[in-house]
Parts: C-alpha cells; sequence; structure tokens
C-alpha cells in the first residue's frame, strides 16, 4: 500500500533563499496515508485477534505471576515482621533452650529439636511400610483389589489433620498409654527411649500420627515414580530368571531410587509442617529430653497455641521468626524433593539406560 | 576370563531356597503392610462414623453452641462460617489458579519463565498451611486491627492456586495438538481458542482439580486459627471473626467436657462426608469426562 510518494525524497541542496512551500505540503501529503486512524488500526487489530490476545496474555501472565508474588509476599511478611527478634536473638534464637515469654527471652531449640524427631521418627516408621504397599499395589495386588485399595489409602490423605488429632485425643493417646507403652517399655525400656512416665501424649505418639498422615504422600508419589520403570527392564530381569522380588529389587527399585528418595523428603516436608493434630497430641511441652513418651513442643504447634495470646511485640515476633524458620526449611526440603522426583519422571519417554 | 564357579547340587538347592524364600517373605511383607496401612484407615473411619452418628442430631444442623453446662447446641454457625470462608477462598483462589495453568500449559511451555512458576506452584504446595495463616495475619488482620471471615479467606485463597494450577496445566496438557491446530486453521484467535476449545475439552478434569483443591482447605484449621479465629456466634459478616467447622472441632476437642466432645465428633463427621461427597463428585465428574486415559 505504500504510495511511491512516501518515499522519502533525496535532500538535495536548495538555496534557503527560495521557499519550498510546494515540498512543505507535499510532505503534509506524503505523511497522511502511511498512519492510518487510531480507529481504523484498532478495528484491524481487532479483527486478527491482536487486541483479545494482547489482553487474555496480559491476564494470563498476571495470574502465573502472582504465583511468584504470593511467594514473595509471605518471605517479605514474615521477615518484616520478625525484625524485632531477629535484632534480640541474632543467631542466637536458634541455639538457646530457653523459651520464656515472662522475662521476653527466646529461643527456638527445643521446638526444632522436636519438628525434627518428630519428623524424622514419622518418616522412619511410614516409608518401609509406604514402599511396601506401592509394590503390593504396583506388582503383586490382583486387579480386582488395586482400584479399592488404593481408592482407600488416597482416602487417608483426604482427612482433614484435626480430625487424624480428634482421633489421636480419644482412641490413640489412650491406647499408647494403657497398651501399647508398658509392652514397649518392658522390652525396649532398656534403650532409654521408652521409660516412664508416659501420659500418652508425647513424641511418640505425635509421630505415629503423622506417619499414618505422611503415608499416602510417600505411597502414592513413589508408586507413580516405580510405573514409569520402562517395561522392558522387568522383562529383562524376569528374563534372566529373577524372581518376583528380585525382579523388584534389580529393576524397580534400583531405577526409580531417586524418585523413591524424592517421595521421602516430600513426605518429610509434609510432616514438618504438620501442625493440627501433632499439637494435640504432643503435649506441648519445650523440653529436650531422650525418653520419647515425654511430652515434647514442635515449631508449628507452639505458633498455632501461643500466636493468638502473644502479648508484647518481641513475642509475637519471636513466633514469627519461628514461622519464618519453618517456610525456609520446608521450602529447601521441598525444592530438593521436586527436583529429585523431576530427575526420574520428567523425561519418561527418553530413558533409555 | 575366570572360570564360572562350580556348585554342588546341594549349594544349588540351597541358594534356589534362598531366592524362593525371600521372594515369599517380601510377597508377605508387602500383604502384610498393606493390612497393616488398613487398620489405621478404618479405625479412624469406623470411630468416626460410630461416634459421630450416635452424636449428630437434628439441632446440631440448627443451633448455635451454648454455654458449659448447657446440653444441646450444635454448629450451625461454623457450618454457615465454612461455607462463606470457602466461598471466599473459592472465589479468589480457583480463577487465579487456573489463569495460572493456562499459563504454563498454552503459553508458558518450555519457557524459562514456565518452568520457573511451575517450580515455585510446587514448593508453593508444600509450605505448611501455619505459615499462610502468620500472611493472611500480617497482610489483614495486622492492618485492620481485628480477626475476620475476608482475612481466613484469603489464607485459603494461597493455598488453592498452586493446586489448581498444577492441575488445570496437566488437565490442559492432556487435549490433543490437533484439536487446538483445527482452530487455527479456522482463523480463530489465540484466546478464543484458549477459551472455547482447551478449556472447554478439559473441562471436566479442570473441575476435578477445583474439588480436589477445595476438598483440601475445607478441613483445613492452621491457617484459619489467627485469621478467621472462630465465633461462637451467629454471623455472616465477612468483616467479623466467624466459626468455621474444623476450629470448633479443635476447640472442642481440647475442652474437657463431654458433651463439648459429643459435638467434636459429630462436627467431624459432618466435615468429612462434606469433603467425602466432594471428592466423590469428583470421581464421578472425573469418570465421566471426555478426555479418559492419558491421565495416571
Amino acid at each position: 500500500m505504500n504510495d511511491p510518494v512516501s518515499i522519502p525524497l533525496p535532500r538535495t541542496q536548495i538555496p534557503h533563499t527560495i521557499v519550498p512551500e510546494s515540498v512543505e505540503s507535499a510532505e503534509v501529503v506524503e505523511q497522511a496515508p502511511t498512519k492510518p486512524s487510531v480507529i481504523r488500526s484498532f478495528l484491524n487489530a481487532k479483527s486478527s485477534g491482536r487486541v483479545g490476545d494482547g489482553a487474555f496474555a496480559g491476564v494470563i501472565v498476571l495470574c502465573a505471576l502472582s504465583i511468584f508474588v504470593i511467594v514473595l509476599l509471605i518471605i517479605w511478611v514474615l521477615i518484616a515482621n520478625s525484625r524485632l527478634s531477629i535484632h534480640a536473638f541474632g543467631w542466637k534464637f536458634f541455639a538457646s533452650q530457653v523459651w520464656d515469654p515472662v522475662s521476653g527471652d527466646f529461643g527456638a531449640l527445643p521446638f526444632i529439636w522436636g519438628t525434627l524427631v518428630s519428623s524424622l521418627l514419622a518418616v522412619l516408621m511410614a516409608v518401609p511400610l509406604a514402599l511396601c504397599v506401592a509394590i503390593f499395589l504396583l506388582e503383586i495386588c490382583p486387579q480386582f483389589l488395586r482400584g479399592p485399595i488404593s481408592f482407600l489409602t488416597e482416602l487417608l490423605a483426604a482427612i482433614p489433620s484435626v480430625v487424624y488429632g480428634l482421633w489421636g485425643v480419644f482412641v490413640l493417646v489412650p491406647l499408647i498409654r494403657d497398651t501399647v507403652g508398658p509392652v514397649m517399655e518392658k522390652f525396649l525400656g532398656w534403650t532409654g527411649l521408652f521409660v516412664d512416665p508416659n501420659f500418652g501424649v508425647g513424641m511418640f505418639t505425635a509421630s505415629v500420627i503423622l506417619a499414618i498422615m505422611i503415608f499416602p504422600v510417600i505411597s502414592s508419589i513413589s508408586r507413580d515414580v516405580m510405573r514409569v520403570v520402562p517395561v522392558s527392564q522387568r522383562e529383562a530381569a524376569l528374563a534372566l530368571g529373577a524372581t518376583r522380588w528380585e525382579m523388584i529389587r534389580i529393576s524397580i527399585l534400583r531405577n526409580a531410587r531417586i524418585g523413591i528418595v524424592g517421595s521421602v523428603i516430600l513426605g518429610l516436608g509434609r510432616a514438618l509442617g504438620e501442625t493440627m493434630a501433632v499439637t494435640m497430641v504432643i503435649g506441648n511441652h519445650p523440653d529436650i529430653v531422650k525418653n520419647l513418651f515425654a511430652p515434647a513442643y514442635t515449631l508449628a504447634s507452639v505458633i498455632a497455641n501461643e500466636f493468638t495470646e502473644a502479648t508484647g511485640d518481641l513475642y509475637l515476633s519471636a513466633l514469627i521468626e519461628i514461622g519464618l524458620a519453618l517456610f525456609l526449611v520446608t521450602i529447601v526440603v521441598n525444592a530438593i524433593a521436586r527436583l529429585l522426583v523431576w530427575a526420574v519422571t520428567r523425561g519418561d519417554s527418553a530413558r533409555t539406560a | 576370563m575366570a572360570t564360572l564357579p562350580v556348585r554342588s547340587s546341594q549349594h544349588e538347592w540351597l541358594l534356589k531356597a534362598r531366592r524362593n524364600f525371600s521372594n515369599h517373605l517380601m510377597t508377605a511383607l508387602s500383604i502384610l503392610s498393606t493390612i497393616v496401612v488398613l487398620v489405621p484407615l478404618i479405625a479412624v473411619l469406623g470411630y468416626l462414623i460410630y461416634k459421630g452418628a450416635s452424636s449428630l442430631n437434628w439441632a446440631f444442623f440448627t443451633h448455635t453452641p451454648v454455654p458449659v453446662g448447657e446440653t444441646g447446641g450444635g454448629m450451625a454457625n461454623s457450618i454457615v462460617g465454612s461455607g462463606i470462608i470457602l466461598a471466599i477462598a473459592s472465589l479468589m483462589g480457583i480463577p487465579v489458579g487456573i489463569g495460572a495453568g493456562v499459563y504454563l500449559a498454552e503459553y508458558g511451555a518450555g519457557t524459562i519463565l514456565g518452568e520457573a512458576v511451575r517450580f515455585t506452584a510446587d514448593v508453593l504446595n508444600g509450605v505448611p498451611s501455619i505459615v499462610m495463616g502468620i500472611a493472611g495475619y500480617a497482610l489483614i488482620v495486622a492492618k485492620q486491627k481485628h480477626f475476620s471471615a475476608l482475612a481466613g479467606g484469603v489464607a485459603l485463597a494461597i493455598m488453592m492456586v498452586p493446586t489448581v494450577a498444577r492441575t488445570t496445566e496437566e488437565m490442559l496438557r492432556t487435549v490433543p495438538h490437533a484439536v487446538r491446530e483445527a482452530a487455527f486453521g479456522l482463523g480463530i484467535a489465540k484466546w478464543r481458542t484458549v477459551i472455547s476449545i482447551s478449556l472447554r475439552t478439559a473441562l471436566p478434569g479442570i473441575i476435578t482439580g477445583c474439588m480436589l483443591a477445595f476438598a483440601r482447605v475445607a478441613g483445613e484449621t492452621a491457617p484459619l486459627l489467627f485469621t478467621a479465629f472462630g465465633n461462637q456466634f451467629w454471623s455472616t459478616n465477612i468483616n467479623q471473626p466467624i466459626g468455621a467447622l474444623p476450629l470448633q472441632i479443635y476447640v472442642y476437642a481440647l475442652s474437657p467436657y463431654d458433651e463439648w466432645h459429643r459435638l467434636a465428633w459429630a462436627g467431624a463427621l459432618v466435615l468429612i462426608a462434606m469433603i467425602m461427597v466432594s471428592v466423590t463428585l469428583v470421581r464421578i465428574f472425573a469418570s465421566r469426562g471426555a478426555l479418559k486415559g492419558g491421565q495416571h
């Protein structure tokens, strides 16, 4: 559509005594047709879908960026609100065992201890069971049982934390206090880990509840990871005369080990941040003791219990700093787990080895 | 290279027996652990139904909590409160989540930004819910100087976004490329293709994802502790503290009164029933969906 007029004319030296009126008017003419009116260009863009596309893509990108914004906002809010405590205690906050709201002296070590020990114990209990169930459902289970059992185990994940807590308070706590506890004391008492006084509430009970809660996570993700092991690998092992267990060990567990570790870490992340059920059965007492029957306290439960009662800015900011620590730890744990799971499931068709 | 070790037949037999034994042992262990895992599940559900059903009555749905010492009372305000909080959370969380999912599947696939968003969403998914509660508190409650249903809704909405985004993305990925190309071939703009073709085809799956996210946050207590805060009285004002079913269960479970324990069990049963109903609906939706297979 380019007019020949719109091509810029080569400027020649014109004596400035001559006023090139005709050239000026020609310039005006040459501008007009190259620049369509705003309305025209809008209509053009609209008919080719450019306006809708631009607006839609903008909204969509905003939605995607909102995820970054949420994470940054959480980090900012946590840091801004815990500044008081960070300044007051520095790194000592994570090494001090004192938690004394009255004198305003705060240290998070007992809570870190409680969180780590209860989560690790839960993982220790849940992992063998979860892997066995995953193997059972994938390799051993008859077809007609597979659906119902996997549905049931996933149902475990759908039960809210507070309901586990309720069950824990009224069923598990008496059970451990009156039945399981004495037996364990008799046989494992010599380790010093299971000794009186056993009130039923404590580290061990919390770990059992946590193990039940993180089991579905570990089981379903490790099942997904095992499933992407190529069938040819299984067939190869079987063709060499391996028994079923040898086939599982050689071709499935070996190939899927990175992803399985990822699923375990993911379960660990879930256990670290679990709040309600743990708060209801762990006894809420900030102490570092060897006895697993003794009451303990975790990072998440101290926030849940004391946040609304926190008097004074320093108390509140110490609690928020605990939240910050919890947030950072779970972010790191989850990031590692996701990377490991990705490493396995990502290019599942590309895998040959 | 070296010669193969020569084994006596007895040695062979022992080896075979050992291999067979470990095979059977591990099979038995797997079956046993599946049973062991199903026990707590059945124990939790069975005890819950037994205790809950015996404590449930009509007053539970129609009355508000009564003071200590009086019998009766219910959780009508908490049920309605939960509904309000969840409605706020869904209204905010689901559209943003679907938008982010569309970005991941249709716009950002393969780009660095797309990978980063996906990774952040996965990580955000694992952030403890109590931290969301702190965020809701600091962002809204601390500014407004009072607890509110709105703050609770925001905290839950933040939890819904990554879940909805990831399931939407996975569902959109199951839509065949040919369908999209057909739409482009007809000269339909991309935004229109996304809305009317991709989202439309993947709709059953996306609804599934939204319901799962909904079911997940419906039972959350920790983020509501210091945002919605709970309320013993009837309130539907989203600017005021509001009761929520999980909060009420928590408070009643830790109280020393038998009557309140009874109500806690009834509340737990109602909560589970609400979640189960939505999960079952999800199953029906998913099995009726246009896109079967391809998904796990």
